[in-house]
């Protein structure tokens, strides 16, 4: 077609004898959204890379406004208009947000000299031009993430932009973030310019795209407009199989208080927070970025020292402030970024799993090495880590058995209590829904967990009492079964 | 005028202050002009070297091996012009010094640039090799007689006076080849897209890649001109102390990179300022110059310096996590 911007043919790539792109043909026309959808490892990273230029297609055709296209390098790519917005934004830390966004279209014009009175008024029109108002003499670094992805968005459209792609951009945002970037690519739709919007969070998907395009395991699997698709077809596309939500089993009334949390304080984080946690019980805490809910869940393991406050657990005072001591007292937490936070990437599955439990195998000093590394694989195959070697670096896991590779390392100390920060935070549909699994039969066990996430359907579909945080104040105690997905929405934005 | 306090650049301004102000009141003599001629002649060839070290900490590397090129480069030019060009004029030495370091800074960037190795690891790599080089195949003895081109550049003076007490003072010309150096790469660095370039790589080099910025060529340029000045530091010295000693210069490299640490550049890349370097050169020589005026023994330079880098490195992180603490 004459007004397709973008079309691939047929597009294949293997990765050392491993196919992750298989045959793979469609269009995108000018002013198109087009979702991408597919788990993890499903090849939606590759044919982004083909299609920045990063990467070359081992077959198949791609053609720019009807133009077929050579062999593509990161140049010729931009230079036909595609613009990737990658996760990790790759802006420069160090740069001013003037600099940043106007850095590619300097570079493309071949400026030899600097000339910033042209890069500023640039950053000023692009910035004017997606309605945001940001610092233009700020550093990168020091912006939040959902201003840091503005900032990248700008950059893409400060040079020639017709295809702008972003790669899991809702994945660090908050609800209301969402809409503000939901809006902006109205705009930018209205405005001619096509956008590849790769997501695995469906609700987003099909309220701002008008075509879908499911990939499993390299293959197409579906393609057609949004409003043929709901959220369990598309999430039936993607994992072959039907994932049906769990709702958690009801509590059972003579469930002990487990963890008491009384008048936890912290100046400009939380305010006088308190709350039960009874046995068996999942606890969902939830509010926007800057609500105090991670703060919180950093002070219950004693990342962060309150001011001042009481913890206990089965009647017992927890030193508060000290993590070690939160440990010993049977509190476990998983961090949000199970990458910085959680784990050794480098090291091996097993020794990320056995970690915690050096004291518990120390014979006067010496280490059990057998004993520590046996009960490590055994939590492995409990927490049905999928691993072909379990002497592997963690970093060769997807994201959902990274996930699991922290919780076995947690659960090998028999915690009480597991904070979990956002447990499933970019991990596909298939192992978020395992992961819910994994929490419900911990629960069922008769531990108390707690979690803490802005995934709505997440928080639904797994917890028993919803708290929601608001300016660093609990505002509200919501029992799960009686609140829709919506009515949460407008609690915890309002 | 507000002062950024967490930045090394007023927290060094404020140390030398300080430390003038020590010397001045246990010392009278002090405050001369015999003392400011001692500062700036003992920071010309420091101060061409922290200006290459600058250039590559922003771009994301770390470079140990200039202190070699400078032996290198000014022990073969002596040699050369010695043995086969005399007659050469002063200019031509430098601009064949900085030919020379042209030449052994692009080996580091071939290594570095080219094959994607570890900073670190090639320049110690070649620090090592362009010594051992030079020390076995080319020569281990002092050339105390200098090419004639060589001694009319080591006379060159731009002030000279006498002081009360009837001693002299005298600066060297060589001190406009180092503002001339700082002057270039602030323009480099600041008004040139080359320079943005740089700084973009210090900051991110997959970034860099991705909105398709030469990585390679840029590095290769930094490596090249850092030998460029490392050469030309080294004619300097061995022009101002008269005789060209094969085993001078290297050993250096360490104080030079904590001077410019000290000003506020970051290992990890991306940041630094020609000020601050200036001043953390400022700040090493005149403590280098002047213990001795205060009563404290030589040998406990090395641990004032020591103890300069810990504070002034160190306050500003822990500022800075103090900072992201309370934000937190």
């Amino acid at each position: 077609m004459l007004n397709d911007l973008v079309t691939l043919d047929g597009v294949t790539k293997t990765y050392s004898g491993i196919t992750a792109l298989d045959g793979v043909g469609f269009s995108i026309a000018a002013g198109e959204a087009v979702c991408l959808a597919g788990e993890n490892g499903s090849g939606k990273s590759t044919l982004i890379k083909i299609l920045a230029g990063v990467e070359q297609p081992d077959r198949g055709e791609i053609a720019f406004s009807g133009q077929r296209q050579g062999l593509l390098n990161p140049r010729l790519s931009a230079a036909a208009g595609i613009k990737v917005i990658f996760q990790d934004f790759s802006l420069f830390p160090n740069l001013t947000v003037a600099e940043n966004i106007a850095f590619s279209a300097e570079l493309g014009i071949g400026a030899k000299l600097v000339r910033r009175a042209r890069m500023q008024d640039l950053a000023r029109r692009t910035l004017e031009r997606i309605g945001v108002d940001i610092p233009l003499h700020a550093a990168v670094e020091t912006l939040p993430v959902a201003h840091k992805q503005l900032v990248a968005i700008c950059r893409a459209l400060a040079t020639e932009a017709k295809l702008i792609i972003m790669d899991e951009p809702t994945a660090a945002l908050t609800e209301r973030e969402v809409r503000v970037l939901l809006d902006i690519i109205r705009r930018l739709t209205a405005d001619g310019v096509a956008v590849l919007f790769v997501s695995h969070k469906l609700a987003e998907v099909l309220e701002v795209c008008q075509k879908v395009i499911v990939l499993r395991n390299g293959q197409k699997v579906a393609e057609g407009p949004a409003h043929d698709f709901d959220a369990a077809s598309l999430t039936r596309h993607m994992t072959g199989h039907d994932v049906a939500p769990r709702p958690p089993a009801p509590l059972p009334a003579t469930a002990p208080t487990l963890l008491r949390v009384e008048g936890l304080h912290k100046t400009g984080a939380f305010d006088d927070v308190s709350f039960n946690l009874r046995a068996g019980e999942v606890l969902g805490v939830s509010g926007l970025l800057g609500s105090g809910r991670t703060a919180l869940a950093k002070a219950l393991f004693g990342l962060l020292a309150p001011d001042r406050g009481r913890i206990t657990l089965d009647g017992r005072n927890v030193v508060l402030g000290n993590p070690l001591a939160a440990a010993e007292a049977g509190i476990g937490y998983v961090p949000e970024d199970r990458l910085t936070e959680g784990l050794f990437l480098t090291q091996s599955i097993l020794q990320n799993i056995a970690i915690g439990r050096l004291d518990a195998h120390g014979r006067s000093g010496i280490l059990d090495l057998g004993g520590l590394m046996d009960e490590a694989r055994d939590w492995l195959k409990r927490l049905s880590v999928k691993a072909a070697n379990p002497d592997a670096p963690v970093r060769s896991l997807s994201g959902g058995n990274q996930q699991r590779v922290v919780l076995a390392r947690w659960m090998a100390r028999s915690p009480r209590v597991l904070v979990l920060n956002g447990p499933s935070v970019g991990v596909d549909v298939g192992s978020k829904a395992e992961i819910h699994g994994i929490i419900a039969d911990l629960a069922a066990q008769g531990l108390g967990i707690i979690v803490i996430s802005d995934d709505l359907p997440e928080l639904l579909s797994t917890c028993q009492r919803i708290l929601v945080m608001k300016a660093g104040k609990l505002v509200e105690d919501i029992p799960a079964g009686q609140v829709t997905e919506t009515d949460l929405a407008h609690r915890l934005a309002s | 005028m507000t002062i950024d306090w967490s930045r090394n650049e007023a927290l060094v301004a404020l140390v030398i202050i300080a430390f003038c102000a020590l010397a001045a009141a246990s010392d009278p003599g002090f405050l001369s002009i015999a003392t400011l001629t001692d500062l700036l002649r003992g920071g010309i060839v420091l101060g061409i070297f922290a200006v290459g070290a600058l250039i590559v900490l922003i771009s994301g590397g770390i470079d140990v091996s200039f202190t070699a090129i400078a032996a290198f480069t000014m022990y073969v030019t002596a040699m050369v012009l010695n043995a086969a060009m005399p007659w050469l004029p002063w200019w031509a030495a430098l601009v064949m010094g900085m030919g020379i370091g042209a030449c052994l800074g692009s080996i580091n960037g071939v290594l570095i640039a080219v094959m994607g190795l570890p900073t670190l690891i090639v320049t110690l790599g070649t620090l090592s090799m362009f010594r051992g080089f030079m020390l076995t195949f080319i020569g281990q003895k002092q050339i105390t007689t200098l090419p004639p081109g060589m001694r009319e550049f080591g006379r060159m003076m731009i002030v000279r006076g006498e002081n009360a007490d009837g001693s002299f003072y005298s600066l060297h010309a060589a001190f406009l080849v180092t503002v001339l150096a700082i002057v270039l790469t602030w323009a480099i660095l600041h008004r040139t897209m080359l320079g943005r370039q740089i700084f973009a790589i210090g900051g991110s080099v997959e970034s860099a890649r991705r909105i398709g910025i030469n990585v390679r060529g840029v590095q290769f340029f930094v490596y090249v001109y850092v030998g460029v000045l490392a050469g030309l530091a080294g004619i300097i010295h061995s022009s101002m102390a008269r005789v060209a000693n094969p085993f001078d210069l290297v050993g250096l490299e360490l104080s030079v990179i904590a001077a410019v640490v000290l000003g506020g550049a970051r290992l990890a890349g991306g940041h630094g300022t020609l000020t601050g370097t200036v001043l953390g050169v400022t700040l090493i020589v005149l403590v280098r110059n002047s213990l001795i005026v205060l009563g404290i023994p030589a040998t406990w330079q090395s641990v004032a310096i020591g103890v300069l880098i810990l504070i002034g490195t160190g306050l500003p992180a822990w500022q800075a996590k103090r900072a992201a603490a309370r934000a937190a």
